[in-house]
This record gives C-alpha cells, sequence and structure tokens, in this order.
C-alpha cells in the first residue's frame, strides 16, 4: 500500500533522512520510533508530499508522491506534528473546510462527514468552539478528525498521543486500533508501551537510517527479558 | 481548478472571523475619505468628481495593501498550518489564486465601500458617471497589482513583520518610477527615454488614465501581467 525507497533529505550540511526504505500492507500499524531529530516526520513529509525528496521514491497504492502528489494526497490523512487547524475557526467550521476540499461539495455530504468524524473523535462539545481556546487534548482529536474525514484508505500520524492525558492515550490507541481493520496506518511516537500496544510493525530509525523494521515480538527477542525503552536506548546509542 | 472556491471561502470569511476584516474597512474609509477631505481639498476644488479622492490611492495602498496582504502566507507559515494545506490535494496554484482572490475580494470591497462619496457627489452636482466607473475598474485593477507583490513577499518569510516591510519596500519602488517628483530628479540624470520607459513600469503611469475615463488596453494589460507574474513567482517560491 505504502512503499518507500531510497529517500533522501538533506538540510544544508545535515543530511535528515538517509536512504530509508521500508513498505506497509493494509491492516498494518507501523510504529516509526527514533530519538527526536533521527529524520521521523522528515520522512512522514515527504510520504504525504509536503516536502520532496533529495532522492528515492514514496508510493501509495501504486501511485508515485512525485508524480501525481494531489492522487496521493487525497488518498492519505495525515496528522502533523503541531498544527491541528487554523485558529480563528470553530472546530465545525475548520472540518467543514477540510470536507469541502476532500471533494464534499454538496453540504448535506458535507455536514455528514463531519458528523462522522465529530462522532469518532468525541469532539461533540467543542464542535462550536474557536479551535485556538481548545487545551492541547482537544486540539490533538480535531488534527485526527481532520485526518480520518474522508475515510482514507491510509493513514499517516506524526505523533498522534502526543500532549493527551493517559485516559485519552488510551481511547486513541483503540481508535486507531479499530480503523487498522481495512487501513494502512503509519504512526511516529516516542512511547514504546504504545508500540506494544497497537503496533504490528515497528521501524526504528536512527541518523537517517532504518536500523530495525521488525514485529515488535522480534524487537523484543532481541533481548528477552530487557525492557523495550533499554533495547531501543542500546539500538540508538549512536544518535545522541 | 476546481480547489480554488473552498480555498477563496475560507480566507475571504477569514477576514471576518477576526477583528482584521473591521479595523481595515474603518480605516480604509477614514483615511481616503480624510485624505480628500484635508490634504486634497475634495470641497474647495469645487467640482462635481471624485478625483480629489483617488489621486490619494495609490500612496493609501501602499500602506493598507501590505497590511492587508503580509499575513496570506507568512501566517501560514508560522502557525504551521501550510503543513496541512499542502497536504491536501490541492496544487500550489489553486492555493496561490485561491488566496489571492479572496484578498482581492476584500479590498474590492473596501474600495467599494467609498460609493457613498460618488452618490454624495452625484447629489451636490452631475459628475461624469463614466469617469467614475472608469476609476473604479483603475482601482480595483491596481489593487490586484498591488496584491500581487504583497502576496509574493509574504510568501518568502514566516514573519508578518518583515513580509510588511519587504511588500511596502517593493511597492514604493513601482510607485516612485511614475510619481512626477522623483521623474523629474531621473530627468536631470538621465535621457528622457530612459526615464519614460521606467515610469510605464508604474502605477500612477498605468492609473492616470482610468481617473480620466480611458480604459487602455495597455494599462489592463499592464496589471493583469503584473498579477500574473507575481502570482507565478509566488508559486515558485512556494514549491522551492
Amino acid at each position: 500500500m505504502i512503499e518507500v525507497k531510497g529517500l533522501v533529505k538533506t538540510y544544508g550540511a545535515k543530511r535528515a533522512v538517509d536512504g530509508v526504505s521500508f513498505s506497509v500492507c493494509r491492516g498494518d500499524i507501523l510504529g516509526f520510533l527514533g530519538p527526536n531529530g533521527a529524520g521521523k516526520s522528515t520522512t512522514m513529509k515527504m510520504i504525504t508530499g509536503y516536502l520532496r525528496p533529495d532522492a528515492g521514491t514514496a508510493t501509495v497504492d501504486g501511485i508515485s508522491v512525485a508524480d501525481d502528489p494531489v492522487a496521493v494526497k487525497s488518498k492519505l490523512g495525515y496528522l502533523p506534528e503541531n498544527s491541528p487547524g487554523y485558529p480563528e475557526m470553530t472546530v465545525e467550521e475548520f472540518l467543514s473546510f477540510i470536507a469541502e476540499v476532500r471533494g464534499f461539495r454538496t453540504k448535506s455530504s458535507r455536514l455528514a462527514q463531519v458528523d462522522r468524524a465529530i462522532g469518532l473523535t468525541h469532539l461533540a462539545p467543542v464542535r462550536k468552539q474557536s479551535i485556538e481556546t481548545l487545551s492541547k487534548g482537544f486540539k490533538q482529536r480535531v488534527g485526527f478528525a481532520q485526518a480520518l474525514l474522508h475515510n482514507p484508505p491510509a493513514l499517516v500520524l506524526d505523533e498522534p498521543t502526543d500532549g493527551l492525558d493517559p485516559n485519552q492515550k488510551i481511547e486513541m490507541r483503540a481508535l486507531i486500533k479499530s480503523m487498522a481493520v481495512d487501513k494502512t496506518i503509519i504512526l511516529s511516537t516516542h512511547i514504546l508501551e504504545e508500540v506494544e500496544a497497537i503496533c504490528t510493525r515497528v521501524i526504528i530509525i536512527s541518523r537517517g537510517k532504518v536500523v530495525v523494521d521488525e514485529t515488535p515480538a522480534q524487537l523484543q527477542a532481541r533481548q528477552p527479558g530487557a525492557r523495550l525503552d533499554e533495547i531501543f536506548r542500546r539500538l540508538t546509542a549512536s544518535d545522541v | 481548478m476546481r480547489q480554488i472556491t473552498p480555498v477563496f471561502k475560507r480566507e475571504f470569511l477569514g477576514y471576518f472571523r477576526s477583528p482584521i476584516a473591521y479595523v481595515f474597512l474603518v480605516v480604509f474609509s477614514i483615511a481616503g475619505v480624510g485624505l480628500s477631505f484635508f490634504v486634497g481639498g475634495f470641497f474647495e476644488s469645487n467640482q462635481a468628481s471624485l478625483d480629489r479622492y483617488f489621486m490619494f490611492y495609490p500612496w493609501l495602498f501602499l500602506f493598507l495593501i501590505p497590511a492587508a496582504g503580509m499575513r496570506l502566507w507568512s501566517e501560514e507559515k508560522r502557525t504551521g498550518t501550510i503543513e496541512l494545506l499542502f497536504t491536501l490535494p490541492i496544487t500550489t496554484l489553486d492555493a496561490v489564486l485561491g488566496k489571492f482572490l479572496a484578498a482581492w475580494s476584500f479590498l474590492s470591497l473596501a474600495i467599494l465601500l467609498s460609493l457613498p462619496m460618488a452618490f454624495t457627489v452625484a447629489y451636490l452636482g452631475h459628475p461624469d458617471w463614466g469617469v467614475i466607473a472608469t476609476t473604479y475598474c483603475g482601482a480595483i485593477l491596481m489593487a490586484g497589482g498591488y496584491l500581487g507583490l504583497c502576496s509574493l513577499m509574504s510568501s518568502v518569510t514566516k514573519n508578518q513583520v518583515i513580509s510588511f516591510v519587504l511588500s511596502v519596500v517593493a511597492c514604493l519602488m513601482l510607485l516612485f518610477l511614475g510619481w512626477s517628483v522623483f521623474s523629474n530628479v531621473l530627468n536631470s540624470l538621465f535621457p528622457v527615454w530612459f526615464v519614460d520607459l521606467l515610469s510605464n513600469f508604474s502605477f500612477i503611469t498605468h492609473f492616470d488614465a482610468f481617473t480620466k475615463g480611458i480604459i487602455d488596453p495597455k494599462d489592463v494589460m499592464f496589471f493583469v501581467s503584473l498579477m500574473a507574474f507575481t502570482l507565478f513567482l509566488n508559486v515558485v517560491a512556494l514549491e522551492r
């Protein structure tokens, strides 16, 4: 479904992403791990077509991002790391704008999508509130609602549980897991328990390179009895 | 191209979701009328025409259009919503045109709010409605020219202050080339044909004909090509 081959991105003298390759199938939840600055967000931005790679390709459903970015973007739902939406708009206005851009042109179809997204992410109490007045947790959910609004076949989520309280985190994970049945999901995170809880595959990226690409069980088997963060620490020790 | 509509709607209504629209419209109206009453001698001229009102437009636009245009891209860049916008299924051209047209419509609204001035003149005397109509056309076209420059300057920085200053400087240059005081200075330094050539790039030179009731295709082409050129560079700057 999502295939990434030899992606490279350089910022000035720093090579942020250095030949990252992997592929994800339908039904998979891929956990993207790595220290801060390892290149997780940059890779995701290249998959979603926001950044242009210096080399390599990313394809979604057989379509290359470089060839037809608009087609790829319409198949993806993307939750950016820290931008939930236009601050002065209300939740409803914002989601309605997204629905319109996503091709729901009649008022009734737009409303149906907005209601569905609001229902899934429990935004009903704040739907008339402007985004800038929301708490971090609600903002995050607005971003999530925006990403799944058009029921896309693939989701790219950059730190979806960041800023949520423990209860919200559990709820968010359950939601992501429930959607994985017929979707391809890539999510980045710092939280290793999250990987154990929901991911079917783990990629650890360090200094722009993939160092691990396996199932959580295989990762655990590298050092039986050890906690995942110890394994993570050992694998990414070079990236300080 | 269908994607221009949602971007346009969001941007245009965006002015009214914040105090910007009201502050801008009030300041624009008061400044315009104030200049013509107190500096231009609107009543003393004893003529049933809007010449004394529109003669200040190139100068009024110099500060007010950068104020309206500085946020177009800078704000998206600063708040990070640009990442969201460009991971939606729209092309850069759709986004640039949608935003530009929204801001241009907003400015046109500000210009048309001066119509009571025209009605006042009509009540007091017998103005030439043809001239008034062409002057409004010219003012709206000129606003588009200024705005194209401002939109371009806004796309190169995420700082709105820098965006404003760059826009004012860029507009000032195009304004000065046709200002009689400045061209007199140039005349003493350069041959006449060269000064004429330079003044062909000025807002004032091309706006003047409209205020005399002439719609010259050359003048229309000047403003249209200025808009096309700056918006093209705008797309290039954003895709860079």
